[in-house]
């Protein structure tokens, strides 16, 4: 057994199963920190991955389906992370100081994903809520279309920061199919960026409660100053039915 | 306009010399086609609620009840059928499209009705099953490209194998149970499946429904299935089955997604789903981390990680017009197995018009994906796990014999449940206690005695086929996997021939 408290892996040039077995065999030797250098695409880290206490840092860039199925680890990467980070995770934290590809969150059911800048198409599809499993995915920049698509539970704020007003804030057909969970959105959506199955509110003392509590742990990840971000204005995505397809059949 | 009304599927003829009205037909029907009239102490059919389940004919105490066909005929007309009619009026009415259950009931051609078997006369002896040893046992997983051995003698004694053997699912006989998840179907036909695989020594397979908690202890011969809603999947679950199945499509609805609707998603189906009670269960029609054979590889990949390649992955597609090159793209994306689900594949919901229209039969689809892969030299990549209206041990024999590795049944298992074919699964008022989540209905289906059912269907195919094989003096099923010499067509074009790679009946090898 290791008994240095930190690993140090050099992911340079390491296919990426080999890379994703010494950090399985890390977890299993009981090393709770580990710190990956110069990652570059290696697809699947800690997929699967269980351990509330367990930390992994990443330099470099993180590939496709990052921390899918995980289970409780927190993941920080300086750098930019690539397609499905997050896909079905059910417990875990991971945070992105940079922009994150196409649907990060698929169907996620618990755990947060904060990201620093902008995300790609399709973020929070399908994402969904089960009793004390409440999935969060915070957006420092802007998502582009299909925003939140089916979602059915959890939490997306989007902040549309530095954002010198040339991207719209969420893209096109925001929330389509979306029949449960709430988005928060800092700024103002227009009518025609949405799904038909959603609306726009004005945030309640609750919303407001909500929002607070994760912005201000968002801040924190990121240094950031929460009075700046909380001051704006924001807008409440919600479905207007939980059965968008409930009168479809002649039964 | 005077509303059409919908003349009956069924009537219900009453004996009124054997009723005694003790009401249980009142009781039992889910669909209250049973009425008492407390006036004249006499109980009433309403026939246009009867859905022909027969439950109630099998279970009047004094055999008093009788279920037909509603011999009303409208005028007879080759076009218009008086289905037709009926679901245009229903339409008309109700503006929704139409659901049913179970799979394809229309004419196509059914082609293992067109095939037939082999047998040794004179110049091959046959062999008795009764007496010599006959092997049903099937692996399901890859197979490597060559056998390397080390060391033992120059006659290869003590010789041993060099290489490292992927993952395989091994069964007793070539049956699996399909995927059918709770939620479509009750816990008690869960458990039945699941026991009588455990006992039997195959595979059940849990849907995209989840695991139930007391389902866990069958892992061992546990299929978990990942389709594109993820309801109830974690790393629990993953690892609780011997093989994961990526589910693409469904013979039953090819090409779109699901939906249970929030009237089923009781307590206990809440928490295997691991959704809120109440709110409609929506599986998207595409797996929206899956756009081609790359993303797939990917899902693939995803989940041999999470699970540190210690189990079989599979992937689950129906049999459309590109079947054979879809599945090869799917044994190149890495799959261990690929399941197959034909025409005729089952379901508990699915639009009438998708489920009669869309989709090939499932002994074309064998045979195109069988030859592709042989071509392309990948068939030992994956097993072919076969799907879609199998109703007897000649079916099954003849689908191995096209190429298939193994088949799953799920309407002959559910048959030997109770069902009646009544087609009725979306209603969720199943009498038989199958697919329903009603307490009052499911205890109906005692899962000790639905197991032993089961059992019983699987001993009595498995030595069918096994007098099958006997009969052309084959005693591995393993030598007749693929072995297409064994069958012979009637009636069938030579295109058809050519398809299903099978020489017309007479003619000699």
């Amino acid at each position: 057994m290791n008994a240095a408290k930190v690993v140090n892996i050099n992911a340079q040039g390491i296919y990426y199963r080999e890379l994703n077995e010494s950090i399985h065999q890390a977890v299993r030797n009981g090393q709770k920190e580990i710190i990956l250098e110069q990652v570059n695409g290696q697809r699947y880290i800690a997929d699967g991955l269980s351990g509330k206490d367990v930390k992994i840092t990443i330099h470099g860039t993180a590939g496709n389906d990052l921390a899918a199925f995980m289970d409780g680890p927190t993941i920080e990467i300086f750098g930019n992370a690539q397609d499905g980070i997050g896909n079905t995770m059910n417990a875990g934290k991971i945070i992105v100081h940079g922009d994150a590809g196409d649907i990060v969150g698929h169907s996620m059911r618990g755990g947060k994903i904060f990201i620093q800048g902008n995300v790609g198409y399709r973020v929070g599809i399908h994402m969904k809520a089960y009793q004390d499993l409440y999935p969060v995915i915070i957006v420092g920049g802007c998502a582009q279309d299909y925003l939140g698509e089916y979602m059915a539970g959890g939490l997306i704020i989007v902040l549309g920061m530095n954002n010198n007003g040339s991207w719209p804030i969420v893209g096109d057909y925001c929330g389509t199919g979306m029949h449960g969970g709430v988005m928060y959105i800092r700024g103002e959506v227009k009518d025609f960026q949405l799904g038909k199955e959603v609306k726009i509110f004005e945030l309640d003392s609750k919303d407001k409660k909500n929002l607070e509590l994760y912005v201000r742990e968002y801040a924190q990840d990121f240094s950031l100053n929460a009075e700046e971000i909380i001051k704006e204005r924001f807008f409440k995505l919600i479905p207007y039915t939980h059965r968008p397809y409930g009168k479809l059949y002649a039964y | 306009m005077a509303k059409v009304p919908i003349a009956p599927d069924f009537i219900v003829e009453r004996d009124k010399d054997k009723c005694i009205s003790c009401q249980v037909c009142c009781r039992m029907c889910s669909n209250d086609a049973h009425v008492y009239d407390r006036e004249r102490d006499q109980v009433d059919t309403l026939s246009g609620r009867c859905v022909g389940c027969h439950f109630c004919e099998n279970f009047c105490p004094t055999g008093a009840l009788t279920v037909r066909q509603n011999p009303s005929q409208i005028r007879q007309n080759a076009n218009w059928n008086q289905q037709m009619l009926t679901w245009v009026a229903k339409q008309a009415e109700t503006g929704g499209v139409l659901l049913t259950g179970m799979g394809c009931d229309q004419p196509f051609p059914i082609y293992w009705d067109h095939i037939l078997l082999n047998a040794s006369q004179v110049t091959n002896p046959s062999i008795d099953p009764l007496r010599e040893p006959m092997e049903l046992r099937t692996y399901i997983g890859r197979k490597p490209d060559r056998l390397e051995l080390a060391g033992g003698s120059d006659q290869g004694k003590g010789a041993r194998l060099k290489n490292k053997l992927e993952k395989q699912l091994v069964l007793q006989t070539p049956i699996l149970f399909s995927a059918m998840s709770y939620g479509s179907i009750s816990l008690n036909a869960c458990k039945s499946l699941a026991w009588a695989a455990s006992e039997f020594g195959t595979f059940y397979n849990t849907g995209e429904g989840g695991l139930h908690r007391d389902l866990y202890p069958y892992g061992a011969n546990t299929i978990v299935q990942v389709a594109s809603g993820r309801f109830g999947v974690h790393m629990e679950y993953l690892k609780a089955g011997a093989a994961i199945e990526i589910k693409i499509g469904q013979g039953a609805k090819p090409g779109i997604g699901g939906h249970l609707p929030g009237e089923k998603v009781d307590e206990e189906v809440s928490r295997t789903r691991m959704i809120p009670v109440g709110t409609d269960a929506l599986s998207p029609a595409p797996h929206h981390d899956i756009y081609s054979i790359e993303d797939l590889r990917q899902l693939i990949y995803a989940l041999k990680e999470a699970t540190r390649y210690e189990k079989p992955v599979g992937v689950k597609i129906s049999a459309v017009h590109n079947v054979a090159p879809i599945a090869t793209g799917v044994v190149r994306a890495g799959a261990d197995f690929v399941t197959i689900d034909g025409l005729r594949g089952g379901t508990g919901a699915a639009p009438t018009v998708i489920r009669n229209n869309v989709g090939i039969p499932i002994e074309l689809a064998i045979a195109a994906v069988d030859s592709r892969l042989r071509q392309e030299g990948i068939r030992n990549h994956a097993s072919v796990i076969a799907a879609g209206g199998f109703r007897t041990s000649g079916d099954i024999i003849k689908a191995i014999a096209l190429g298939a590795d193994a088949v799953y049944i799920g309407t002959a298992a559910l048959v030997a449940l109770g069902c009646h074919l009544c087609q009725r699964c979306y209603t969720g008022k199943c009498n038989w206690g199958i697919a329903t989540q009603d307490p009052f209905l499911t205890k109906r289906l005692n899962p000790t005695i639905g197991a032993r059912r089961l059992v019983n269907l699987l001993r009595a195919w498995s030595l069918e086929i096994k007098e099958m094989m006997g009969g052309m003096g084959i005693n591995a099923i393993e030598s007749l996997r693929g072995n297409r010499e064994a069958l012979r067509g009637v009636g069938l074009s030579d295109t058809e021939l050519k398809i299903l790679g099978i020489k017309p009946a007479g003619e000699a090898w």
